[in-house]
This record gives C-alpha cells, sequence and structure tokens, in this order.
C-alpha cells in the first residue's frame, strides 16, 4: 500500500498517498479550488496560477494542481492572502481577454466567465490590452474556429493535441506578453495537421476554440417550405444530449431525442445506427473478401490488417502521418456519409422527392464531420451527400432556442425507413463497438452460429483500455468458408490518436500482426467526440460507455445482418454488399496527405 | 532544397533523434544560415518525429533563433531602460535612416537587418548594440553610423 501523507486544509485533517497533489487532496475534502489550466485528462501545467494556495510558514503562495502534499502541511484555500492574489490573478487574466460575453459563442458555458462571476470582477484596475494586441480569428476550417482574442494560454488545447492525438497541429509559440497558441507558422487550422477531431474544443475553458457552428443555416432550411429536411442521429448523441439539458451524464434520451427533432421540425427523423449496420454489412464483406484474397488467392494486392474507416479524425491523421498504410483502411465510408449518400438517392426515390429539394442534416457527437461532409469524395448523390452536420453541443442550444422543455418530451420512435437500427449499430458509439458489430456477424455469416461470447457481448474489446487486442478462434465452417477452418482471427482496437498512433507504429514495423483494426480518433470513441457536451473526463465517458451498452441489451435486434430495414434495401436496391451501386454510393478512396 | 534535407540529417546522426536534440540542431543550422525557413523546420520535425508546429513554437521563443529571412549582418539594439535613458533613441533614428529601414526591416541588398533587443548585460556602457555576435558600447548617433559603414563592404 501507498504511503500515507497527512496533512490540513482550512484546518481540517485529511492523509492521501503520497505523491498526491494539494488539489487532489482538497477534492477529498469537497473543497473546491478553482482551476483552468488544469484538467483530469491531462498532465500538470501550472500555468494560470488560479489554483494558488496558502502554506502556512510559506512567504509565497503554492499552485494547488501542481504542488504534492508533504507531511503536515497545513494549507489555507481561502485565506485573506489567497483571495486577494486569486482575484488579480483572475482581473489580470481578463486584462488581455476579449470579455465580450454576451457576443461569444461560449457565453453561459465558460470557466473564465464563471470564475469572474464568482470573484465580482466588475471593478478592473487593469487597462484593457485588447485593443493593442492584434489578436486574429482563424475560421479557415469546417469545423472549428480558433479566436485568439479569448485565448488565456492555459494550454490545454496543446497538451490535448500532444499527449492524447499525438498531432501537436498547435504549440506554445513566442514567449512573453507576446506568447501564443499557434499553428506552424501561425497557418490557417485548415492547411495544418489539423485532424479536427475537436478534444481541444472539448477541453478550452474559454470561447477560444469552438466548433464552426450550422445552427441557421438549418434553421433557414427547416423555415424553408420547399425543403424536405431530413436529419440522421449518430448513436452516440443519444447518451450525451441529456447532459447538456438537465440530466447527469450517463442517461438516455434516445425517444426524447427523437420527439424533440419532431418539435424543431425536421421533416424526418432517422438513424445513422441504420446505416451503422449498413457499415457492418458492406465492411464485414470486405474483411472476408480480404481474407480470402490473402489466404486462398495469395493475393499481395489486399492488404492485411484491414483498418475501419468510420472516424474521419482517424481518416484525417492517417492521410498525413501513415499515407503508405492507407491501402489497409475500409472503403467504406462512414455511416454519416453512407446514410448521405441513400438520403439523396434511395429515401428521395423511395419517397418521390426531387433530391436537390432535399436537405441533409446529421447530429454528431463529432467536429470532425463537418470536414468530412465537405470532402469532394463524399458527392456520390450528384449532391453534396450531407448538408449540415450538427454537433450534440449545437442541437441542445437549438432545442433550448425553440423552448422545448426536454426533460418533459414523451418518447417517440424513429421514423421508417432507414430508422430501424440493431444494438450491433448503437454500439459503433463506443470504442470497440465497430468490432464488436463486426464481430457479431461475420463470425455468423461464416459459421452459421452466433459469437461463442455470452449474449453475444464481446468483452474483451470493451472498455477505456488505449489499445486492446482480442482472438476469435473460427471452427466448423459452413462450407463455402472452409478456407477459415481453424484460422484465429487477431484483432485490436485503438482509441485516441496517440494510441492510434503507437498501434500503427508498431504495424508498419511488422512487430504485430492483426487482420482486423478498429480506430476512433477519440478517447472513448465516439461517445468521447469533440462535439460532445463540455465537460469531458473519464468518468464521464465511462458513464456513456455505460449507457450505449444498456442501450445495445434493450434492443430486440442487435445483429446488424438482421436489421429487416438493411434487408430490405438490398433486396430493393444495392443488391448485395459490395454490389456495383454499393461501390458507387457507400465506398470512397483516400487521398495521401502532407504531414509537413 | 535537398541540401536541407541531407544537412538536417547529418545533425541528426549527430545529435540524435530525441526531443533534446532539437535546441543544437537549431543552432547549428542558424550559425550556418542565420535564418530557418519553414523547409528547414520541416525537415528537422520530420528527422525526430516531431509536428512542424512543435518545431516552429521552440524556434519562435528564442529572439536569436530566427525565422524569417533576415541579412547577412542583424543589428540588434538593445531597447531596455538604460540604453533607453543614455539615448538610445537617437542612435536607432541614425541607423534607420542611414540604412532606410524600420526596425523589424531588411535592406533591399539582404546585407542589413534591424531589430531591437531586450537587456545586452552592458547597462554601464549604454547604448549597446551587437552586430550578429559583436557588441558595439557607448554608441552616439555618429559612432553607430560609421561602425555600420565599415560593415557595409564586408
Amino acid at each position: 500500500m501507498a504511503n500515507m501523507i497527512n496533512l490540513t486544509i482550512n484546518n481540517i485533517p485529511v492523509s492521501v498517498e503520497e505523491g498526491s497533489t494539494i488539489l487532489e487532496a482538497a477534492r477529498k475534502l469537497s473543497i473546491r479550488i478553482p482551476t483552468l489550466c488544469n484538467h483530469d485528462d491531462l498532465c500538470v501545467a501550472g500555468n494560470c496560477r488560479v489554483c494558488v494556495v496558502e502554506q502556512i510558514g510559506n512567504r509565497t503562495l503554492q499552485a494547488a494542481c501542481a504542488t504534492p502534499v508533504r507531511e503536515n502541511m497545513q494549507i489555507l484555500t481561502n485565506s485573506m492572502m489567497v483571495m486577494q492574489a486569486r482575484k488579480t490573478i483572475i482581473e489580470l487574466l481578463l486584462s488581455e481577454h476579449n470579455a465580450d460575453c454576451t457576443k461569444c459563442y461560449k457565453n453561459g458555458n465558460c470557466e473564465l466567465q464563471d470564475l469572474s462571476n464568482e470573484y465580482r470582477t466588475g471593478n478592473q484596475i487593469y487597462i484593457d490590452l485588447v485593443p493593442s494586441k492584434h489578436y486574429t480569428i482563424d475560421q479557415s476550417s469546417p469545423s472549428l474556429i480558433k479566436d485568439d482574442s479569448k485565448c488565456i494560454r492555459c494550454q490545454r488545447c496543446v497538451r490535448t493535441c500532444s499527449e492524447l492525438q499525438a498531432v501537436s497541429a498547435l504549440s506554445a509559440a513566442y514567449k512573453g506578453a507576446g506568447m501564443k497558441i499557434s499553428s506552424f507558422y501561425d497557418r490557417p487550422m485548415h492547411e495544418v495537421v489539423c485532424t479536427n477531431c475537436g478534444q481541444c474544443i472539448n477541453r478550452c475553458p474559454t470561447g477560444a476554440l469552438t466548433e464552426r457552428n450550422y445552427i441557421d443555416e438549418v434553421w433557414n432550411a427547416i423555415y424553408d417550405p420547399t425543403k424536405h429536411v431530413v436529419v440522421q442521429t449518430a448513436p452516440a448523441v443519444r447518451v450525451a444530449l441529456g447532459e447538456e439539458l438537465g440530466y447527469d451524464p450517463g442517461a438516455r434520451v434516445t425517444g426524447k431525442l427523437v420527439t424533440a427533432l419532431r418539435r424543431l421540425g425536421f421533416d424526418s427523423v432517422l438513424d445513422t445506427d441504420f446505416t451503422a449496420d449498413l457499415t457492418i454489412m458492406e465492411e464485414g464483406t470486405e474483411l472476408l473478401t480480404r481474407l480470402k484474397k490473402v489466404l486462398v488467392d495469395k493475393d499481395t494486392s489486399a492488404a492485411l490488417p484491414m483498418f475501419t474507416s468510420c472516424s474521419p479524425g482517424w481518416i484525417k491523421f492517417i492521410e498525413h502521418t501513415f499515407p503508405e498504410l492507407l491501402p489497409h483502411l475500409s472503403t467504406c465510408k462512414s455511416p454519416q456519409q453512407m446514410f448521405g449518400a441513400l438520403a439523396k438517392t434511395y429515401y428521395a426515390q423511395k419517397k418521390g422527392i426531387n433530391p436537390k429539394d432535399i436537405v441533409s442534416v446529421s447530429i454528431m457527437p463529432c467536429t470532425a464531420k463537418k470536414f468530412e461532409a465537405t470532402r469532394p469524395e463524399m458527392r456520390d448523390s450528384g449532391f453534396q451527400d450531407v448538408d449540415y452536420v450538427l454537433t450534440t453541443r449545437e442541437l441542445a442550444i437549438m432545442i433550448k432556442q425553440a423552448g422545448i422543455e426536454f426533460m418533459k418530451l414523451d418518447d417517440e420512435d424513429y421514423d421508417r425507413f432507414m430508422g430501424e437500427s440493431s444494438g450491433a449499430g448503437v454500439i459503433f458509439g463506443a470504442t470497440g463497438g465497430v468490432m464488436e458489430a463486426a464481430l457479431r456477424t461475420a463470425y455468423e455469416i461464416v459459421t452459421g452460429r452466433e459469437v461463442p461470447f455470452g449474449n453475444l457481448n464481446i468483452t474483451p474489446v470493451r472498455g477505456m483500455e488505449g489499445i486492446k487486442e482480442a482472438e476469435v478462434k473460427i471452427e466448423n465452417v459452413k462450407p463455402e468458408w472452409s478456407f477459415l477452418e481453424g484460422v484465429t482471427l487477431k484483432v485490436a482496437i485503438a482509441h485516441g490518436l496517440a494510441n492510434a498512433k503507437r498501434l500503427m507504429t508498431a504495424i508498419r514495423d511488422g512487430k504485430v500482426q492483426y487482420h482486423f483494426v478498429e480506430i476512433m480518433a477519440c478517447p472513448g470513441g465516439c461517445l468521447g467526440g469533440g462535439g460532445q457536451p463540455i465537460p469531458t473526463n473519464l468518468e464521464i465517458r465511462k458513464k456513456r460507455a455505460e449507457a450505449i451498452y444498456a442501450e445495445d441489451e434493450n434492443l430486440p435486434i442487435r445483429k446488424s445482418h438482421e436489421n429487416p430495414e438493411v434487408l430490405q434495401i438490398y433486396q430493393e436496391f444495392l443488391g448485395e454488399p459490395l454490389s456495383h451501386t454499393s461501390h458507387e454510393l457507400l465506398h470512397t478512396h483516400y487521398v495521401p496527405r502532407k504531414r509537413y | 532544397m535537398a541540401n536541407t534535407e541531407m544537412r538536417v540529417k547529418e545533425l541528426a546522426e549527430k545529435y540524435g533523434r530525441n526531443r533534446e536534440a532539437l535546441m543544437p540542431i537549431l543552432q547549428e543550422l542558424i550559425d550556418e544560415r542565420r535564418y530557418v525557413n519553414d523547409e528547414a523546420m520541416v525537415n528537422v520535425a520530420r528527422e525526430l518525429d516531431l509536428s512542424a508546429a512543435e518545431v516552429y513554437g521552440t524556434a519562435s521563443f528564442y529572439s536569436f533563433i530566427e525565422t524569417e529571412e533576415v541579412g547577412k549582418f542583424v543589428i540588434r539594439l538593445c531597447k531596455t531602460i538604460v540604453c533607453d535613458m543614455k539615448g538610445k533613441e537617437d542612435v536607432l533614428q541614425a541607423i534607420e535612416n542611414t540604412l532606410k529601414i524600420k526596425v523589424g526591416q531588411t535592406t533591399a541588398d539582404k546585407k542589413f537587418t534591424l531589430k531591437t533587443t531586450n537587456c545586452l548585460g552592458w547597462c554601464h556602457k549604454g547604448p549597446t548594440m551587437l552586430i550578429n555576435d559583436e557588441v558595439y558600447t557607448e554608441l552616439t548617433p555618429g559612432k553607430a553610423i560609421e561602425i555600420i559603414e565599415s560593415y557595409m563592404n564586408k
């Protein structure tokens, strides 16, 4: 057992493990010390100083987030000295901050605003330096906006981009008063290695990094009587939207989400889970085809392991960082883009609507999806397949704008068709979910039996470990799959791009061998996506994951290949997986990009 | 320029490919070519498996690592309070008038770049300036012009 350290905070004794910080000890006593640069997911920075506390006998104040506890420390978190210093620190931060709060997108969800409210910083004694600062706003990216005038240089974004994502599109540049958060040579965000994952947005304590929002565009489409507006909702949205609207993390609000979307005025409320199931049919078949090519035909052009391609942040990352591994990517579009392509073809035909009158909106836990929708490859319907992508947060804003009392809504069901989904589609929202869904289907196609895991729950691929591995032995196969008899299918799963980079490096260097690899750009998978409610931490992500798996267990259909609408679309429209039509609408290709 | 790529590779061989090799590599590049441009930084980033933004962030932190093109001679006039009180402003004007450039600019023949700098530690002999690595103290406008003229044919 670890060494325990005894100290007092505000004269209350507490003992914590050696190596804990004063901040952690205070939390144990439910004493809140304000923080800005500190974040549970990131390493200590200690640069904002708002967490300063007094240590009796010490002349200077200490940063609680960065100071380890020592035996017999006596800490005061609210002494006169602390309170005055903290107020000064906040005032100094504000003197360089564009505090135009009522015009700020983050108004009402800003840690700096909360803190200045708490400390009633009305009577600023410091000169407002903003007019002399020449701050710039970068609106070049379709996914995010970087407004330096709101930045307090806490470097949460820098640490996120480096520690969690191994991208480092942002770095601290220059020094002293001129220090700023900068891309390479301060180039526009859409020109650099940024993957648009939005993890920095999730952690920015102010309005310096926000999603590029399309709320007005979507309202305009809804108000336009000549437009038929369809909306699709990603799996991870239903387990997180509640957090913005009064629920605790982990609340499942699927039914209320559908009702709210209908009340907002969408003409058809459909489900991305449907195309998640379709993805499994296409991707599962693609995997089996590649296995056959490699194992039977000895075709060296088929690349194994095959990588999943649902996460647009991951796609841009591999295009920049491992372009040599692009042939390993499944050619399947993401469920959002499959949905978009079908909405303006299959759906339009079935409903007798001219596709040019359809506006296709998606609600995503993701900011990279905004970029994905604008990719030139994503126009296979003859139009831009998905017109507007809203994050979970933007949808919450629209629901509030519409005066909907979300918690009091009744539950309703998705429209048909393209509204039916299986549990396999739902778990796409959690890390390991695509793998689990694919295994449920592929194993059954090959053997005719369900996967050999209790109640279809493939637990080895679940959980928050950065890189997970699993093996499934394939036995007693159907005659047409005899080449897979006795094969042990080896799979790996990584979430967060730093983990993805580690795994890709090992695969590229031939240190590990797998057949199938799932990568999600964001920690925890889509449920921890860059478009999800703020704040985020491991505990919140675990709650959302529990909700996802509960949603799965509660659905009557839990395997993609049993989704009746999926069967129907193959019968009526697509033919079979990897058919000509499938290839035209549901598959894509990738572009090598420069890392530098 | 393949030249830059090769040179950076050599430097990476010399200093290693860990992050701590970044500063010595940048310093050698500065010694050789006075500034590091985007091409040089991209090559350093690739060799050390860093992002380009990280290399730029580090380079831009240091006043003596130039990230924009500079002239053959970089004049750094001390702008801190003691030199200021001892007549730095007159010296600055004399240099600006002689070279026909303002602070931050480079002459058309790429010979001189004029910059100001923080304290050089020569307060007792101010005003002070650096030209590349050479220190010049107790400047007057006339003395500064003479010194600069002596560099014109170098």
